[in-house]
């Protein structure tokens, strides 16, 4: 109780919030390392993860691959990327992509394969080309998924990304590195503090985002719940 | 078939027992059991279990707690009384309990230690082997700038970055020990693995020009680091001392300083570098040198 008050405290000192290693300055790293990621991964992963959906094939091999990714140790990875990268962001960066794919891809893949084949058999009969069945049905059919994908993969890669503060001078994880190693605890939960927050904001946006793409995507839904109510 | 597994079980756990306790005689219920802890430094490991494989053969008891973080952590456990012995380093131990202390010199920093040891615990004998913090450049760094000495930094006209672990910078080690004692300013970069391969890697890289590495760790010649010489001293003569509680009775301790006696700053180096190039486990290694010195 004593650290989260003195936490607290360590918040509320102007001195923090200004310069290069102020909290503004480290929270807005904190952010850019988690969106370069979370795009980043994204580029990779939702598009193969649509191509699974779509065609129906090799799902099984993602899926295994998904849940062996998923198992990999983070600061593990990140040392062995240093090893090979030097220090700075890129190694950090390239072991959080890694962390972000899986939850990419099988969101990207679970909602393509949920479309029902009804629909996009009765896209194909009307004339519909692949393409446009995946872009103008699959997609926006299964958005709330894939943003489901997203917003999961963004939490995890939001509050790992205090990692990078292991080989780089960057990020909330600063606080944690120094506020452990100099015995200044306060400074240590109060970086903590820092990152749940953000980590909330983030999901509040998230989940909006995704609930706006239910209501739009699944429209019928929506009413028939009014209805009942 | 449960019954099955249950026997493959047991068996296990008496293996994995059996190893823990090696080869030594049966504990002697007559003698206290001893705690000893470890750094999460490997070499410090290494150390703790010297001490812990001596006092077995003796016939005491011993629960290893190893690898227990920085001092900042595990120092609090031992003035409670929850860890009878530790592999100390005396001028680090020293500057934890006086950060003004002037002394530098291995026998000053001793008799300080033993003035500023607090009631419960003492030190005792300490060690020829030695582990410091040393402020080293990669050998083409050295030369390009005629580097010896910490104060030929002064002669380099390009910036300078130091990386390190983050406690450094708190530490009279860090930017602001070498600022106020030798008058040189550095940046700093944070690697956070105590001097280990990423810290070596971004030296080589040139990312930093000087780190925190500790002159008994095998990559400074592995990789033809140079460790600049001390000259000012602002770094403490750090001895291989061990800390221990009165739990530790004299015939533990004399055990403890025959092993300190025998342990000379090649033999540290020596097994530090069997754990670092040949990935052997801690026991062995201990096990291994104490055979040798006939110890056990």
């Amino acid at each position: 109780m004593d650290y989260l008050l003195a936490a607290f405290a360590w918040l509320a000192d102007s001195s923090h919030w200004t310069g290069r290693s102020g909290i503004p300055n480290r929270l807005l790293q904190h952010l850019a390392v988690t969106s370069v990621v979370v795009s980043i991964a994204a580029v990779i992963a939702l598009p193969i993860g649509i191509l699974i959906g779509h065609t129906h094939r090799g799902s099984g091999v993602v899926g295994a691959i998904v849940g062996a990714a998923r198992s990999i140790p983070t600061l593990g990875l990140l040392t062995l990327f240093g090893l090979g990268l030097g220090i700075g962001l890129r190694a950090p960066i390239l072991a959080l992509v890694v962390l972000a794919m899986p939850s990419l891809l099988a969101g990207a893949y679970a909602g393509i394969e949920t479309v029902k084949p009804e629909v996009t058999d009765a896209a194909r009969a009307i004339g519909l080309s692949e393409w446009q069945i995946v872009s103008r049905v699959e997609i926006p059919l299964s958005a709330p998924v894939i943003i489901g994908g997203i917003r999961s993969a963004t939490l995890q890669v939001v509050s790992t990304a205090t990692l990078a503060a292991y080989i780089a001078d960057a990020g909330l994880g600063r606080f944690l590195f120094t506020g452990l190693k100099t015995r200044d605890y306060a400074q240590m939960v109060g970086g903590a503090i820092m990152v749940i927050t953000l980590a909330l904001i983030l999901e509040l946006i998230l989940a909006g985002i995704q609930r706006l793409a239910r209501r739009i995507s699944h429209p019928q839904l929506l009413t028939t719940t009014m209805k009942r109510n | 078939m449960l019954k099955k597994l249950s026997i493959v079980m047991s068996v296990i756990v008496l293996a994995g027992v059996s190893a823990l306790t090696g080869c030594t005689s049966n504990p002697d219920p007559s003698k206290p059991t001893i705690v000893i802890g470890s750094q999460g430094y490997y070499s410090s490991e290494i150390i703790a279990e010297i001490y812990a494989q001596a006092l077995e053969k003796a016939g005491y008891a011993v629960d290893r707690q190893f690898r227990i973080g920085p001092r900042e952590v595990y120092l609090p456990e031992i003035e409670a009384g929850r860890i009878d012995l530790f592999p100390e380093y005396s001028g680090p131990l020293l500057q934890y309990w006086q950060p003004g202390t002037t002394a530098r010199l291995g026998d000053d920093v001793y008799a300080q230690l033993q003035q500023a040891t607090p009631p419960g615990l003492r030190v005792l004998d300490q060690s020829a082997a030695t582990d410091q913090d040393s402020y080293v450049v990669t050998q083409a760094f050295a030369n390009q700038w005629g580097l010896v000495a910490v104060s030929d930094l002064a002669k380099v006209t390009t910036p300078l970055i130091l990386g390190a672990s983050s406690n450094a910078l708190d530490r009279p080690n860090g930017p602001n020990g070498l600022l106020s004692v030798y008058g040189i300013e550095v940046g700093f970069t944070p690697i956070e693995d105590s001097g280990g391969p990423l810290t070596v890697k971004a030296l080589k890289d040139g990312d930093i020009q000087l780190a925190i590495i500790y002159t008994a760790n095998p990559s400074i010649t592995a990789n033809n680091l140079i460790t600049l010489e001390d000259n000012k001293g602002l770094f403490l003569a750090s001895h291989i001392v061990p800390l221990a509680s009165d739990n530790v009775d004299e015939q533990a301790a004399s055990i403890i300083n025959a092993v300190s006696a025998a342990m000379g700053p090649g033999d540290l180096i020596g097994m530090n570098a069997r754990s670092v190039n040949d990935q052997l486990p801690a026991q062995t290694i201990a096990r291994d040198w104490l055979t040798e010195k006939g110890l056990i």
